[in-house]
């Protein structure tokens, strides 16, 4: 399947909270099947970069476009219809329902659905949604109340939730974040591994330097709003700029990368 | 031209009570995040006592120094109300607090019947400011004058204590961030009982100083307190200046109102009302609130539909309850036709709060639109009784749509005081518009047709639309659009993250409960055979929330027993009792403070009791890390 045009291509992106310029001018593009990450240190830009994108925040200029539709400044929902997944950097499911009816949910909303007012939903797409679950893990939870649910498994529901419309694009805003070492890389590896088996664009914010350099492909490095590096890991890694901003955190990644990261 | 600078002037009269009663709402909702329901009952505690003070104490010292002494004993009252109930609920549902509150508005309006009587009181007049001003043949009230400058001034020191004191910092700091102003050592306890009785200090200044211009009367309660939500509402909770300017500008088109629309002058405040919500949801100086406390929210059982088992039992409690003409007389169906009804009217409300998570303060517009539209077809169209019953619910659809489609557009406890408005609106048109709802003397003459004339009869059809009503309710539950409703309570963001429209939601759940209650309330009309404003009121709502609440807001269908149990024996009370609302109002407090999840709630609890099995993490044993 070739590919004429990126999944997402994004141009002079920029956006200001009265004088401070969150974002500025940022440019970029993901191919089907790639796995972007976008860092940066606290403050750089990366959440609002992310919430322009899936529709929370309205851009201030620039304009995005997915699956060659120009999506700037549409609304989150209009934006998930195109077919894109999203996670949250805390999770954000439906507490009082099982882990299954959690699925459910957005199957039924992906079949559009959502004004039906007769038809028994425990009994909808229930083979789809145990499926869904199998994908990540979750099969043996899936009658289980998702609030008793551990953070780590959130993680995971979050994850098949996100896949239930098919997405051609994932959008994972920390994904690993408030989780165990172990646990980031497990979930990590699952999400690559899904992505690369379907064909999935993934993008995703991170702070683990660990997770960011073992599953993508490509990196973007934000700092102060602006784009400062683009390229593969090793080219990030080898960057002086990107090396001054993460002063430490470079030199202990390579460090520990010698070691051999934990697997 | 004189005239209409006077009407002004009377207006900006009027503005100082409402911004001080409103700016200690305000004060309290900053600090504890509770909507305190009780201010009207404070600002009417106010009135009384300094009434009682001041005809004690005679001269000028008697009568200012009165109204002073009245609004601190008062406040004296918050302190012990704050520290004995408010307390206990600080960290309960939102919905729990506006309830408890709201109980004891109910105490204290019957404890005021009990120590200074039923009947209107006239104050003193003030000394010093008796006279009035002659402006171009126009006479203002010298005391209207003292009151426009006593406004600002309030507002002012209510400045400087909040900028330039010690405690004012506090205050402020803990409007903020309330956790971290604890994290750093200060004693919560005592510096929210401290912003309560500043609260209810200012509450009941604001009906003290009413005494010189207006009766005082154990109904001025909920008059203020739906003036109160709709001036912070405009203004913006929490915001001192955005309550001065909100009283200012609602007392202004109260005044001017009264000139255009005679009748239904509160129609103008309502469209500016919705006019400020459509372009700033949160007022015009409020903040947007972060993510609200989830409405309910105490447990985290998953609902299943009925077992074939329970479907039969179910059927069987039907059928007992079908059998009652066999042993009860015609008055024993009348109240269980009654009670049927409020099945109804108590399962539409319960689907709202407990699917939607949107729990409405108003709820009884659309029952009493319902029976009106009943008494329109069947008294002034003369359409047959099948047909005023299929259709005259269809008036309380339409005001669900209108008040609906404003209402949530907010959540939480704006949605409360906005449903809260809007019902008291409808109230006042149904009482005002005496043209064609009769105004207080109702509508008469609505009886059924013979076919249901029977109490028996009348009895089948209230329980058979009950069974029916409530078996939709359910099915609604379980559809697709229940379990959508359901996920944008839970999460809103995760529901719009998976393509759900959240207001189209519960604009549509809205719209289903209103027309649910509308069904109960055309039945009702004909019940009682007339229909009057009392079944649009504040009360009525009031009995629903009790009933859902009893029943158990987690409940997939509580609210039936509940409607059950709480309308057999407030029937009960009402014949044994004078003071029906002050042991009602002591049976809302003591249901949010010691049974908050209601019989079925209770009864769930007590059956699930099963040995705990830990939940353990699908592929590692997961340890969560504080999220930073």
């Amino acid at each position: 399947m070739s590919v004429a045009q990126p999944l997402l291509s994004v141009e002079g992106l920029s956006k200001s909270y009265g004088g401070v310029h969150a974002v500025r001018g940022v440019s970029f593009a993901l191919n089907a099947g790639e796995i972007l990450a976008l860092i940066g240190p606290n403050g750089a830009g990366k959440s609002t970069c992310f919430d322009m994108l899936n529709g929370q925040t309205t851009p201030g200029s620039g304009r995005i476009n997915l699956l060659g539709e120009d999506t700037t400044g549409k609304k989150p929902r209009e934006i998930w219809r195109l077919g894109v997944g999203r996670t949250f950097q805390i999770t954000a499911t439906f507490p009082t329902m099982t882990v299954r009816e959690n699925v459910q949910v957005a199957l039924v909303s992906y079949g559009r659905r959502l004004f039906n007012l007769w038809t028994s939903t425990p009994r909808y797409a229930r083979a789809e949604a145990g499926r869904l679950l199998e994908l990540v893990g979750m099969g043996g939870y899936a009658e289980r109340p998702c609030g008793e649910l551990a953070y780590g498994d959130l993680k995971r529901l979050e994850l098949a939730i996100a896949l239930a419309n098919q997405p051609k694009l994932l959008l994972m805003d920390e994904p690993t974040a408030g989780m165990a070492p172990r646990e980031r890389i497990e979930l990590m590896r699952l999400t690559a591994q899904i992505a690369r088996e379907q064909g999935i664009g993934v993008l995703f914010t991170e702070h683990d330097m660990d997770v960011v350099f073992e599953h993508a492909d490509r990196i973007l490095v934000l700092n102060r709003g602006s784009l400062i590096a683009e390229g593969s890991p090793e080219e990030v890694r080898r960057n002086p700029q990107v090396r001054a901003i993460y002063l430490g955190e470079g030199l202990v990644y390579d460090a520990r990368h010698r070691e051999g990261a934990p697997t | 031209m004189a005239f209409y600078f006077v009407q002004f002037l009377t207006g900006l009269a009027s503005a100082a009570s409402l911004f001080l009663v409103a700016s200690g709402l305000s004060i309290i909702f900053g600090v504890t995040r509770i909507v305190n329901f009780a201010h009207g009952a404070f600002y009417m505690l106010g009135a009384y006592v300094a009434f009682t003070l001041t005809e004690r104490f005679s001269g000028a010292i008697g009568f200012w120094g009165g109204i002073v002494a009245a609004a601190a004993i008062v406040a004296l009252v918050g302190v012990l109300v704050e520290m004995v109930l408010l307390r206990r609920i600080y960290h309960a549902p939102e919905l729990f607090q506006l309830l408890a509150t709201f109980g004891l508005t109910l105490m204290v309006e019957d404890l005021v019947v009990l120590i200074w009587g039923p009947s209107d009181l006239l104050g003193r007049r003030a000394p010093g400011f008796k006279g009035a001003v002659d402006f171009f043949g126009q006479n203002i009230p010298s005391y209207d004058l003292f009151l426009i400058g006593l406004g600002p001034l309030v507002l002012g020191l209510l400045w400087l204590l909040f900028q330039r004191t010690r405690w004012g910092v506090l205050v402020r700091a803990a409007t903020q961030d309330r956790d971290m102003v604890a994290a750093l050592g200060v004693n919560q306890k005592w510096l929210f009982t401290s912003v309560f009785a500043v609260g209810v200090f200012l509450a009941a200044l604001g009906g003290a100083l009413q005494i010189p211009r207006d009766a005082v009367h154990h109904a001025m309660d909920l008059r203020i307190i739906v003036d109160v939500f709709v001036v912070v509402v405009i203004g913006g909770l929490g915001s001192i200046i955005g309550a001065f300017v909100a009283a200012v500008l609602v007392s202004e088109l109260n005044a001017f109102g009264i000139l255009i629309f005679p009748k239904i002058s509160i129609i103008l405040v309502f469209l500016v009302m919705a006019a400020v919500l459509i372009v700033r949801p949160w007022g015009l100086f409020g903040r947007q609130e972060a993510a609200a406390r989830r409405t309910p929210g105490l447990t985290i059982n998953p609902w299943r539909p009925l077992t074939s088992n329970e479907r039969l039992a179910a059927v069987a409690a039907l059928a007992l309850a079908a059998a009652l003409p066999l042993i009860g007389g015609n008055y024993a169906l009348t109240v269980g036709s009654e009670i049927a009804i409020f099945v109804i009217f108590a399962a539409s409300l319960h689907f709202l709060m407990s699917v939607g998570g949107l729990a409405s303060f108003g709820h009884a517009a659309y029952f009493g639109l319902g029976a009106y539209g009943v008494a329109f077809l069947a008294k002034l169209a003369g359409l047959p009784m099948i047909l005023s019953l299929l259709l005259g619910p269809l008036l309380g659809l339409a005001g669900a749509a209108v008040f609906g489609f404003f209402a949530v557009q907010l959540s939480g406890v704006y949605f409360a005081m906005l449903t809260l408005a809007f019902a008291q609106i409808v109230w006042s048109i149904a009482f005002q518009w005496v043209a064609v709802t009769g105004g207080d003397n109702g509508i008469l003459g609505v009886w059924p047709e013979s076919w249901a004339a029977s109490p028996a009869h009348f009895y089948w059809l209230s329980i058979a639309v009950a069974a029916l009503a409530v078996a939709v309710l359910r099915i609604i539950v379980f559809s697709p659009f229940g379990f959508a409703l359901r996920a944008t309570r839970d999460s809103p963001l995760r529901g719009e993250a998976i393509g759900i429209d959240g207001k189209r939601i519960q604009w549509t759940a809205f719209v289903i409960a209103g027309t649910v209650a509308g069904v109960a309330g055309a039945l009702f009309a004909y019940l009682k055979g007339s229909i009057f404003p009392d079944s649009l009121g504040i009360s009525l709502s009031v009995d629903a929330l009790v009933m859902v609440l009893l029943g158990g807001v987690e409940t997939v269908s509580g609210a039936i027993l509940g409607a059950i149990v709480y309308k057999a024996l407030s029937i009960w009370l009402v014949s044994q009792t004078d003071l029906s609302k002050l042991v009602l109002g002591g049976i809302i407090v003591l249901i949010v403070v010691a049974f908050p999840k209601g019989i079925v709630g209770m009864l769930e609890t007590i059956r699930q009791r099963r040995p705990p099995t830990p939940p353990k993490s699908a592929l590692l044993t997961s340890g969560i890390e504080t999220a930073e």
